[in-house]
């Protein structure tokens, strides 16, 4: 069902954007964790996407893309007032929420969307919550101010420096681990080599470290094992077992390898597009 | 008729291997009008016909090519329909060879009547028959009942065949389907080269006019529950199908260039890979291609890698020609096209090359043991048998367990040891009163025919329960 487009707003212009749905059945259903697959065209490729926020009352779900390939090059010359062609949702296990004690949210790049309706999640159920995130730069940062007006501490950092903390988060996330004992739960989303450097860090605390994966999938309702990943040994798909898993259990190094599938047939794909935007 | 005519069947009119190999229209071209009475004359009309006991859901068949002998094609289609909402889809897929074919008398001393082609040629002659008549056969279809209304979760054979029934017989239907296209296995699953989108797309077609309404994008247990369905609707019939792809759980089966046939075959046939850049859904592509299964989606996954260019495709396959339990139109049409059979292997371990993506398989020879409780003879691994073979793309093509997603989702269903759905048997209600369920999800992957089967039979059961009868 075509699904109309509220609100669009260029968080950083050309690369990211957030778009706010009206999607009453995804929204009354969508828990923290969960995902949408969408399609933008009659030709189009279904993508998943992590709801970045809801609005129940409203029917509302708010998704954060980054600009990547075709298929989110299509959906950036969406506007408020058209639609998206398919929007399937909310896929995916709800994020494991336990109470009592402190969670540290770890987001970095697109991933703080996606990281903050599950910090939000964590806060509605009572948890302190202490969110850390990062970017090249300012000017690719997201979500600050949405993560500050109910994070118990935010901390920000960038890898230049020109703003925050400058470093990798994973440097915030070391001080806050060896100053703070009753942090209980990290949970980062965020590129594969940020993930993966989260868990590697909060192993030797014994911090049970959740991590959100964005493999490829294809129907994200559990039929094909495109985002089939090794956890704990085993395979598990992402789409109807995730997309959150232990941390500590997750081959990163796989998960690397298998987003790189299609990278040919991706390149070639926005090529053509490209091509055909400019002769158009 | 002289007596060779007799003993063997008009043969199916098909598109040359060495051009059919490399495109995606329907191989079996279909009998013409003349073809068609030539070969239902050869119907022997016995008595007590045991083809209509080989047919899972009893499909009138002496009485169907009689009627298709004497030229009342409308009436043949009205026969067909009394048992099967599907005749188009299942006169194509269904493995007749196993089921009415399997009886006719006629096989035991030469070919059996060709059922299956023609009943494709009857239900084909009606594809542009109104919507009534495409449903029932009739053009009588009741006026819909007010305030009645019926949910179908999934669109594949079971639910299709459920929401004609219950729309035919003025239920309104409104049909929940959790992908962006409707028709379930028979659009993301079955390749257009055996299953044409426009039969299926017809069959759809023909609900929409009769006032079924059609959600797509909606996934039961995620976009609606269960409990919240039952306060919508007065009858819920559940058709999800069967869901994961089994792996075969060796070293080195996420590489990449290792797919399950349900991916391949997803994005090619859902995707409309074979078009891309066209269409934007990326297929893999292999030179050296290795299948692994020998079902009716193993044959789909060989013969579509060879249509996408593959230089050589393997159907690996532990037991033999004989144990293959695909069926063997396709089989033969796989070895036709250039499908190479490598029987007697078994994968255990799966390499990649220095850039990681497959470039080999290890397999083991295997010899055939005891019968296991299948009656077929148990494959067992010869020791030291080990041999390297070159592939880089890998199908796996084993079966599928039961989609968690909705199961998991409503705590108050029943289900098997195995995991799917439980019914009664008699009416395909589960343990949820009003909610009844067929198809795969219930049996596990098994043919359209008895999916097709299983979504009319709780058809019935639900109009029996919502308006006191059903015919």
């Amino acid at each position: 069902m075509p699904v109309p487009i509220v609100e669009k707003e260029s968080l950083i212009p050309g690369k990211t954007s957030k778009m706010v749905l009206h999607a009453p059945d995804i929204a009354q259903h969508a828990q923290p964790g969960h995902f949408v697959m969408l399609r933008m065209s009659e030709n189009g490729e279904r993508i998943p996407l992590t709801i970045a926020d809801t609005d129940k009352e409203k029917g509302l779900i708010t998704i954060v893309y980054l600009v990547l390939g075709k298929s989110t090059a299509l959906l950036e010359t969406l506007q408020p007032g058209d639609s998206i062609l398919d929007v399937c949702g909310p896929l995916g296990k709800a994020t494991h929420i336990s109470q009592g004690g402190t969670v540290v949210c770890v987001g970095g790049g697109t991933g703080i969307a996606a990281m903050h309706h599950i910090a939000k999640g964590h806060h509605l159920a009572g948890n302190k919550v202490v969110a850390i995130i990062g970017a090249r730069s300012r000017d690719l940062l997201l979500f600050e101010k949405e993560l500050a007006s109910f994070a118990d501490e935010l901390v920000v950092c960038t890898d230049d420096g020109s703003y925050g903390h400058k470093g990798f988060v994973t440097d915030q996330l070391k001080k806050t681990l060896d100053t703070d004992k009753s942090v209980h739960e990290v949970v980062a989303v965020g590129p594969v080599p940020m993930m993966a450097a989260v868990s590697s860090l909060t192993l030797p605390y014994g911090v049970h470290t959740t991590v959100s994966l964005n493999p490829i999938m294809v129907d994200g309702i559990g039929m094909c094992g495109a985002c089939r990943v090794t956890v704990g040994g085993k395979t598990r798909f992402a789409c109807v077992d995730g997309p959150e898993f232990d941390g500590h259990q997750v081959d990163f190094a796989e998960l690397r390898l298998r987003l790189g599938a299609f990278r040919a047939q991706e390149q070639e794909s926005m090529e053509a597009y490209r091509r055909s935007s400019n002769n158009g | 008729m002289d007596k060779q005519h007799k003993k063997s069947r008009a043969p199916m009119p098909c598109q040359p291997p060495h051009v059919r190999n490399r495109n995606f229209d329907e191989v079996a071209l279909g009998y013409d009008a003349e073809t068609a009475r030539e070969e239902a004359s050869r119907c022997l009309q016995c008595k007590k016909p045991l083809c209509v006991t080989g047919c899972p859901v009893n499909v009138p068949i002496p009485e169907f090519i009689h009627a298709l002998h004497e030229n009342n094609l409308g009436e043949a289609y009205r026969l067909l329909k009394t048992a099967n909402a599907l005749p188009a889809v299942c006169g194509r897929v269904c493995p007749q060879e196993h089921q009415c074919e399997g009886k006719c008398i006629l096989g035991r001393k030469g070919e059996p009547v060709a059922i299956g082609r023609l009943e494709r040629f009857v239900a084909d002659s009606h594809i542009a028959a109104s919507a009534c008549e495409q449903q029932t056969g009739t053009s009588a279809c009741a006026t819909p009942v007010k305030n009645l209304s019926v949910a179908c979760i999934g669109s594949g054979p079971a639910s299709l065949s459920c929401a004609g029934y219950c729309a035919s017989q003025g239920l309104k239907v409104h049909i929940y389907e959790a992908l962006h296209e409707a028709g379930g296995v028979l659009i993301y699953g079955i390749p257009s080269f055996r299953l044409p989108k426009n039969v299926v797309r017809s069959e759809v077609n023909a609900l929409k006019e009769l006032g079924v309404e059609l959600h797509l994008d909606s996934v039961g247990g995620r976009t609606f529950q269960i409990s919240e369905l039952l306060k919508k609707h007065d009858a819920i019939f559940i058709g999800v199908g069967a869901g994961l792809p089994k792996f075969l759980g060796v070293p080195g089966e996420n590489i990449v260039g290792v797919f399950s046939a349900n991916e391949y075959l997803t994005r090619i046939n859902l995707g409309r890979a074979y078009q891309f850049p066209t269409y934007d859904t990326p297929a893999y592509h292999g030179k050296i291609v290795t299948v692994f299964g020998a079902g009716n989606v193993a044959m789909d996954a060989a013969r579509t890698a060879l249509r996408m260019g593959a230089e050589e495709v393997h159907v690996c396959y532990r037991r033999t020609r004989a144990e293959m339990p695909a069926r063997h139109e396709e089989v033969e049409h796989a070895e036709e096209e250039g499908v190479i059979f490598d029987m007697l292997v078994n994968p255990v371990a799966f390499h990649a090359d220095e850039n990681q993506r497959l470039k080999s398989v290890t397999l083991q020879r295997m010899e055939l043991g005891e019968p296991d409780d299948s009656g077929r003879r148990r494959p067992v691994a010869v020791e030291g048998s080990d041999f390297e073979m070159k592939t880089d793309l890998a199908i796996v093509a084993l079966g599928t367990r039961s989609n968690p997603i909705l199961l998991e989702a409503t705590d108050d269903l029943e289900k098997t040891k195995w995991g799917y759905i439980k019914v009664n048997e008699e009416t395909g209600e589960t343990s949820i009163p009003n909610v009844f369920a067929g198809g795969d999800i219930v049996t596990g992957a098994a043919t359209v025919i008895l999916a097709a089967g299983a979504g009319r039979k709780a058809g019935i059961s639900i109009c029996e329960r919502l308006l006191g009868s059903g015919k």
